[in-house]
């Protein structure tokens, strides 16, 4: 559905992405990791077009993005901090997003009873802590059912109830045959949600396995002590 | 567009400087006329409301409003809309609320108290003054992402427009006064908005004297109905150039 081909972004002389080649498919929840730094949020927003490759082309559905803007209708995002006008009210943003993408598809609420959001619904946006506003994100990206959900960090700020609702949608949306790109640091929440693992280091990909292939690698049972053990073997080579 | 125009415009609105400004304006106009019984006299004090004031108020709010609302871009840009559509609706947005404020504050006591060439003249330089300064705010702000350096970068050019400029024709005017020059300095007046409307409004009132000397020298070379239009076309140009290189720079621009 995703097609990353040979990626170059510098921001200045910093070398952000370094020929990156992924692809994505459909039904396909797939975890992108690495430490600070690695690339990963300029990854994503490179797919949602906020920031401009120097190098390279994305195809979505076959067809490239660049200048194109269209295809973001079947994307739906979650960014890591949340930033939206401080003035208005919570339900004047989803009004006025849903204004904005006049769409006739079913809207999707769930999350909204499930957050018990319409209780602050009147409430301004910068009066909101920064798990409500994360709170907030989450819907706006489930809201129009889209084929695509882009979700950066999205646990991050969450208390435990609301990030294992947040857990069940996912896993509900990709059982519905979605595709899910999820960044996090938090290895042991990824354990049943994801089905692919992508591990990016200075602006490469270092890996892209599914998760049956990499804890039959390593003969492991949790994601996390997979990937320990992956990285510890290679700076063992490495000092050898 | 019209959707997204709708929302900028009704949060500008929602700002009490807007109104304000609004208030202000009409306070200056309505008691400049009311004061002097002479309607030229009170056509000056305005000239000089539009000369320095609506420009300051229309590039400074304008920049401080598009820092402001980097969140809201950001927002907007994650969904399905074209980059130029945000950017152009938010200069539509911007420079129908500013050319709102100065038609009710300036251009209806204006329009009542001098009903004729002269007064109809300031209301359409005045409304182009402030898209002018919308429109430069609009690149000052695209030229760098920290908040105080891009208003400071406003504040120098409204700084540079409104008196340096002058200042610096009247130096070559000295400087080279034993050569005919006139003719070059009235090519030199295109690279500043203000004196281009300031030339406008002058050719309509017969009190070039009292105002820069820049105004006093051009009144023959604008004259005639060609001069006329080119200073109105220039004028546009100083809209659309500005706002055009804002563009092509937000379209690449990195958020």
């Amino acid at each position: 559905m995703i097609e990353i081909k040979n990626i170059f972004k510098k921001f200045g002389k910093l070398e952000v992405l370094n020929d990156v080649n992924l692809t994505f498919s459909k039904g396909e929840c797939i975890a992108l990791i690495g430490p600070n730094g690695c690339g990963k949020t300029t990854l994503i927003k490179s797919i949602l077009g906020m920031v401009i490759p120097t190098k390279g082309d994305i195809l979505f559905d076959k067809k490239s993005i660049l200048n194109k803007y269209k295809y973001r209708d079947q994307i739906g995002y979650m960014p890591q901090i949340g930033r939206y006008p401080d003035y208005m009210t919570v339900v004047q943003i989803i009004e006025m997003i849903k204004k904005i993408r006049n769409s006739d598809e079913v809207l999707d609420e769930d999350l909204i009873k499930a957050f018990e959001l319409e209780k602050i619904f009147d409430k301004q946006m910068r009066t909101l802590s920064g798990g409500t506003t994360q709170k907030v994100s989450a819907i706006l990206a489930f809201l129009f059912n889209p084929q695509v959900l882009i979700l950066d960090e999205p646990t991050a700020g969450l208390d435990p109830l609301a990030s294992e609702i947040l857990k069940e949608k996912i896993i509900k949306e990709r059982e519905k045959g979605k595709l899910i790109l999820i960044t996090s640091h938090l290895l042991s929440e990824l354990d049943d949600m994801i089905s692919q693992i992508i591990f990016m280091q200075d602006g490469k990909v270092h890996f892209h396995k599914s998760i049956s292939d990499l804890l039959e690698s390593t003969n492991e049972q949790k994601i996390s002590k997979a990937i320990a053990k992956i990285l510890k073997s290679e700076s063992h080579e490495q000092n050898h | 567009m019209n959707r997204i125009i709708k929302i900028i415009f009704l949060d500008i609105l929602k700002n009490k400087i807007v109104l304000g400004y609004t208030l202000i304006l009409a306070l200056l106009s309505w008691s400049s006329f009311g004061l002097e019984d002479n309607s030229a006299k009170g056509l000056l004090t305005i000239l000089n409301v539009i000369l320095f004031t609506v420009p300051l108020v229309s590039i400074l709010f304008a920049t401080i409003y598009l820092y402001n609302s980097s969140e809201f871009i950001e927002l907007l840009l994650s969904q399905p809309i074209k980059r130029k559509k945000i950017w152009l609706s938010l200069f539509l947005g911007l420079s129908l609320s500013m050319v709102a404020a100065f038609f009710i504050g300036a251009g209806i006591p204006l329009l009542i108290n001098a009903p004729d060439s002269v007064g109809l003249m300031m209301v359409i330089v005045g409304c182009l003054i402030s898209l002018v300064f919308v429109a430069l705010a609009f690149l000052s702000s695209i030229l760098t992402r920290d908040k105080a350096k891009g208003i400071g970068i406003s504040i120098m050019s409204w700084l540079f427009f409104a008196l340096l400029f002058d200042g610096l024709v009247l130096f070559l005017l000295f400087q080279f006064s034993d050569y005919p020059i006139e003719k070059a300095m009235v090519a030199v007046t295109a690279f500043s908005p203000i004196d281009l409307a300031r030339i406008q409004i002058l050719l309509q009132l017969d009190v070039s004297a009292m105002m820069g000397y820049t105004g006093a020298i051009f009144k023959d070379f604008f004259g005639t109905a060609i001069g006329l239009s080119v200073s109105f076309l220039l004028l546009c140009l100083w809209v659309i150039i500005p706002f055009w290189v804002s563009l092509e720079k937000f379209k690449n621009k990195d958020l």
